[in-house]
């Protein structure tokens, strides 16, 4: 267990943030079914959004609050990476709603969304 | 008011477009009015920080958003390289803003209202990616630029919805590589200000984490710049993008990106250390197959936009190889491509907008008999294809001569050949369809429109058309100075040594 | 001395604006062929104004604007360009009316577009001649092709598609490798003005690199000196209308690929260097063959237009080999022969316009008793054939002369024979035409209703014909062209003497 959380600590955290990531890629590229495209889209954006949040943490730091008690810009957490997170899940909603507004009219066009269909039914 | 001119480049179309709906509820044209309005007022304000920084021999000009100062605040940061930039995409915004008009006049607001506001975004994404001097900024603009172009090429009609699609997968993808390039810069340098990021990656340059933010930089524009074999979305999207946006689309929306990667490897990471040299040499090999490939494939097809497409994969890699080159002629050759190649494609993908207007074809074979009926179209798209092709004066003569000096004084004489070959065969595929037009053949045009002037299309087409063809020309007399006054004073630091 | 003067550009400019206004004037044909005219004589008159001055060793010179950011835009006018700018815009008068005359008659289509094309290629041939250095040489190089694709491309027909697409290949193919050529030269010299001796010396790269540069940029321009085995495209050239070929492809085109063999061997690497890096040999063999190889395929093509061709071919090989001689008098013989071929040539290739305007007939077997029905063509096509042949008191034994004496200069007295086989060659692809024409009897008699009365046409035929006589008789007949090749050949070889012992 101590080994386990010592290597989450230092690589490990970045290793299954990546493994996420490419899992993302790996679902937008192979699968066949354009719903499933973008969930796996999603899961490549949050992973994105993790490695930021994961090098933004630090041991024994706090959240970027004033609480009184110290004014030590060590004591806490560095907040940017926070924030331009916050923009990047704005981002990502807004591509997520074209995404799905896409799909509903490719759905209303083509009556599917199944990828092998679609294009049969696109190059007729 | 000066002063303020950098922000109103982006300011202005973003307050517009986002009106824009507003004023078309009111009346169904004012909408587009206030959006073209606006991109005018944003050329205006380029032209005036270009000739603000020219006049100052090429000092960058620094606008702190809200007064903050940069490491912290958000910077636009206008240097010779992308205010030139900035006026060349205004420019071709404009002009394709008006061009568009016709194709709309019969539509309700909803549609126009929509349409503009997706323009004006794009505008805005564009402009801003360019003149931005924030790291995260730039991902910010890049997804403006991105969405909105999703929006314009959805709307082309039934088969572009899926074009779009398929692109949002893929430019997503893009984005997520550069998110991530950032954020592994960021966690080693602590600063997302590129003026400052040049500074403190410096020491660190042999660091891993770099080698990983320039793989992921360069997946992630060579995505957003359709860089071979990156370029499975463009062809679809260009083809079926709006015929009244493809033209700003398929001119400018690759080079934002483009320039990007400039920015990035020749004034942030700096060419003179291993890392980046062999990033070049991957650019480069892809450039090559790129032009190549391009080439071969624009020569299989029959649809015009299919074709100017792949050509388009060609031409950046033009781009990619004067960026590979990594000498001073290679860098003027990338960066004056970038220009001429914004101008050629944006006048042929207008010249398709024409001939989609008035006759509703897109095949290649069968435009016979186009000089007699549409003289403007004919001139513009006989320039742009020779320029296209590099043949002088044309403009795009001059960047292919930049490059092939690049190449030689690099001593990376394969280029040479490569750009030869590339040259011939754009020469098969661009005279093919300057033949097409001066021989008329059984099969020939049939108008869907009836011709409303003497020059066969609306005012609001003919003088977008006129100004591109002849802006064709002038770009190429205009080059020397373009390049001495402009693009020399903003070399990077590497090339000053 | 030299004179900053913008009146080479203007010289240029003139028929550039002519074609402008020739295209917006499509409605009045009159005013349109007009245009050309006046354009045509305003041309002759530019040039003519700046000879004194460079018959007195000065040059004009202006720089229009930067092409680059160290290259200008730049015209000169130096004795070889003068020779070239004044025979050009010279021939260009009479072939004026000429091809009124003949587009009307034959009731071509696409006039317009003609005209304006023909005065582009005027506009190049311009550049060409005068240009400084080599990237404005290119630019107008490639403005040539590009305004004489549409001229081959005239008839609209299958055949003319074909000619056109050929046409294409070769000149952009050759237009690329002189582009890279260029370039090399730039990075290699810092240059790329035209220096009367050469801009490069031996140690300024590899002896390799230099050679594989010389024959980049010479295979370029051998392309459109049809120099063979890259000839290809003239023959097929010849479906455009009479008097494109005679200007274009008697006059400009072709001039323009032997003038930039010229200009490449002695203006950029000049005698001295090529002597030492043993390449030049190359191109005398290859000019040697086609003069031979040439001429006996012009004995066996019974298309008149393209016995012309071939002829052609073989004449402007006499001067690239003039020029890869590298003696002062073979040199001088190239830069006649540039004029002599050309006058000749344009009379040939109008007498052959107007029997085919009259006649409708492109080949020779058919053309038996012409001479009597068009009896001042013909005499003129004898005239201009026997020049051809090399015959004293005509145009071209001046030139072959000097390209003979050249040859004796250079040591590689074999290449004489070359010649005097080719003039009795000559004389055996173009006397037997006029034999046929005057002295054998049509065996049907349909020739009946024809004369030659079209008096636009026979004019200007008679007219090169008696400048064809004059420069034979004295060649140093005014423009001094005489005195010209002689500057130019001075100044090319100053130093040198051709290896001569």
């Amino acid at each position: 267990m101590e080994i386990l959380n010592e290597f989450l600590k230092t690589k490990g955290l970045y290793i299954l943030v990546m493994i996420l990531f490419f899992l993302g890629v790996y679902g937008m590229v192979l699968s066949k079914n354009y719903m499933k495209k973008l969930m796996a889209m999603n899961v490549m954006q949050v992973a994105v959004i993790f490695f930021y949040l994961c090098f933004a943490q630090k041991d024994g730091a706090m959240i970027p609050i004033q609480n009184g008690l110290t004014t030590n810009p060590d004591a806490y957490i560095n907040p940017l990476p926070h924030g331009l997170m916050l923009t990047a899940i704005v981002v990502s909603l807004g591509t997520t709603g074209v995404a799905i507004a896409l799909l509903m009219r490719i759905k209303e066009i083509y009556g599917t969304v199944e990828e092998t269909e679609v294009l049969r039914r696109a190059s007729k | 008011m000066t002063q303020h001119a950098p922000v109103f480049i982006v300011l202005l179309p973003l307050t517009a477009a986002l009106l824009c709906m507003l004023f078309s509820r009111i009346h169904r044209h004012l909408g587009g009015w206030i959006v073209l309005a606006s991109i005018a007022a944003s050329f205006a304000s380029a032209c005036t920080v270009l000739q603000q920084v020219v006049a100052s021999g090429g000092k960058a000009i620094h606008y702190w958003m809200g007064g903050w100062a940069p490491p912290i605040g958000i910077e636009f940061v206008l240097d010779p390289l992308n205010s030139i930039l900035a006026v060349v995409i205004s420019f071709i915004a404009l002009v394709s803003c008006l061009f568009s008009r016709p194709f709309l006049k019969d539509e309700d607001w909803i549609h126009i209202g929509g349409f503009y506001t997706l323009f004006g975004l794009l505008e805005v994404g564009l402009t801003g990616m360019i003149i931005t001097g924030d790291m995260f900024n730039l991902y910010v603009y890049l997804e403006i630029m991105s969405l909105s172009g999703y929006g314009l090429i959805a709307i082309g009609g039934r088969k572009s919805t899926l074009a779009a699609f398929r692109y949002l997968l893929i430019g997503t993808i893009g984005a997520s590589f550069y998110l991530l390039g950032v954020g592994y810069l960021y966690s080693i340098t602590g600063t997302l200000n590129m003026a400052d990021m040049a500074q403190r990656i410096a020491p660190l340059i042999t660091s891993p984490l770099v080698a990983m933010a320039v793989g992921c930089f360069i997946i992630g524009f060579g995505i957003k710049m359709a860089l071979f074999p990156l370029h499975g979305w463009q062809p679809d999207a260009y083809t079926f993008s709006h015929p009244g946006a493809a033209a700003f689309i398929a001119g400018c929306m690759s080079k934002a990106p483009a320039y990007a990667l400039i920015r990035f490897l020749y004034f942030i990471f700096r060419v003179d250390n291993p890392v980046v040299s062999h990033a070049l040499d991957f650019i480069g090999i892809m450039g090559i197959a790129g032009m190549l490939i391009g080439s071969v494939m624009a020569l299989a097809q029959y649809d015009f936009r299919r074709m100017l497409a792949y050509s388009s994969v060609a031409q950046i890699g033009y781009i990619a190889i004067g960026v590979a080159m990594g000498n001073m002629y290679g860098y003027i050759g990338a960066v004056l491509h970038i220009i001429n190649h914004a101008f050629m494609k944006s006048a042929l993908f207008l010249v398709i907008g024409g001939i989609v207007y008035r006759f509703g074809e897109v095949n290649l074979y069968r435009l016979g008999g186009l000089n007699k009926k549409m003289a403007i179209s004919t001139m513009t798209v006989t320039f742009a294809a020779l320029s296209m092709i590099g043949l002088p004066p044309m403009c795009g003569f001059f960047s292919k001569w930049y490059l092939l000096l690049g190449a030689y004084s690099g001593k990376q004489y394969f280029y040479i050949v490569i750009l030869v070959i590339s040259s011939l065969l754009n020469a098969i595929y661009f005279f093919r369809i300057i033949e097409q037009m001066f021989v008329e053949r059984e099969a020939s045009l049939t108008e869907i429109r009836r011709p409303e002037t003497k020059l066969g299309l609306p005012i609001e087409m003919c003088i977008p058309l006129f100004v591109m063809g002849i802006g064709i020309l002038a770009l190429g007399f205009m080059s020397s100075s373009i390049v001495t006054e402009v693009i020399k004073l903003g070399l990077p630091e590497v090339f000053l040594k | 001395m030299t004179i900053v003067d913008i009146r080479p550009f203007l010289a240029v400019g003139v028929s550039l604006l002519a074609a402008f206004l020739i295209a917006f004037s499509r409605k009045w044909p009159n005013l349109r062929e007009t245009w050309s005219a006046i354009a045509s004589v305003i041309k002759f008159g530019l040039i003519l104004s700046m000879l004194p001055a460079v018959l007195q060793g000065n040059y004009y010179t202006y720089t229009l604007c930067q092409i680059t950011d160290t290259i200008g835009l730049t015209l000169k006018t130096d004795p070889a360009g003068m020779i070239f700018a004044t025979l050009a815009s010279m021939l260009w008068v009479p072939m004026n009316f000429y091809s009124i005359g003949y587009m009307r008659c034959n009731r071509e289509g696409e006039q317009t577009g003609y005209f304006a094309a023909f005065a582009v290629c005027m506009s190049a041939v311009m550049g060409i001649a005068m240009a400084e250095n080599l990237l404005t040489f290119f630019i107008f190089y490639e403005l040539l092709t590009l305004a004489s694709y549409p001229l081959v491309l005239h008839k609209r027909n299958d055949e003319a598609l074909l000619a056109s697409r050929k046409y294409l290949i070769y000149t952009l193919v050759s237009g690329q490798l002189f582009l890279a050529g260029i370039v090399a030269v730039y990075c290699i010299t810092g240059t790329v003005s035209f220096k009367a001796g050469g801009i490069i010396t031996a140690d300024m790269a590899p002896t390799w690199v230099l050679q594989g540069i010389f024959l980049l940029m010479i295979i370029a321009g051998s392309v459109k000196a049809a120099v063979m085995p890259l000839h290809g495209w003239l023959p097929a050239a010849m479906v455009a209308p009479t008097p494109v070929s005679a200007l274009l492809h008697a006059v400009a085109v072709v001039k323009t690929g032997v003038f930039s063999v010229l200009r490449i061997i002695c203006f950029v690497f000049g005698p001295k260097l090529l002597s030492q890096i043993n390449v030049i040999d190359f191109v005398a063999w290859a000019a040697a063959g086609t003069i031979l190889v040439s001429s006996m395929m012009a004995l066996r093509q019974d298309h008149l237009k393209r016995r012309l061709a071939f002829s052609t071919i073989g004449q402007l090989s006499y001067i690239v080999l003039g020029a890869a001689l590298l003696s002062p008098l073979s040199i001088k013989g190239a830069y006649l022969h540039l004029v002599a071929h050309a006058v000749m040539k344009i009379t040939l290739f109008m007498c052959a316009g107007l029997i085919i305007a009259r006649t409708h007939r492109n080949n020779i077997s058919e053309l038996y008793g012409i001479g009597k029905k068009l009896p001042i063509t013909m005499t003129c096509f004898t005239i201009a054939s026997l020049g051809i042949a090399g015959v004293p008191f005509l145009v071209g034994f001046v030139s072959k002369w000097n390209l003979a004496l050249g040859a004796v200069q250079a040591n590689k007295p074999l290449y004489v024979l070359v010649w005097v086989a080719s003039a009795l060659l000559a004389a055996g692809y173009l006397l037997p035409v006029c034999q046929m024409a005057f002295f054998r009897q049509n065996p049907d008699k349909k020739f009946a209703y024809y004369g030659d009365h079209i008096i636009v046409m026979v004019v200007p035929i008679c007219i090169t014909t008696l400048m064809a006589v004059i420069l034979g008789v004295v060649p140093n007949f005014y423009p001094h062209f005489y005195e010209l090749a002689d500057m130019a050949s001075q100044a090319i070889c100053a130093g040198w003497n051709g290896g001569w012992m």
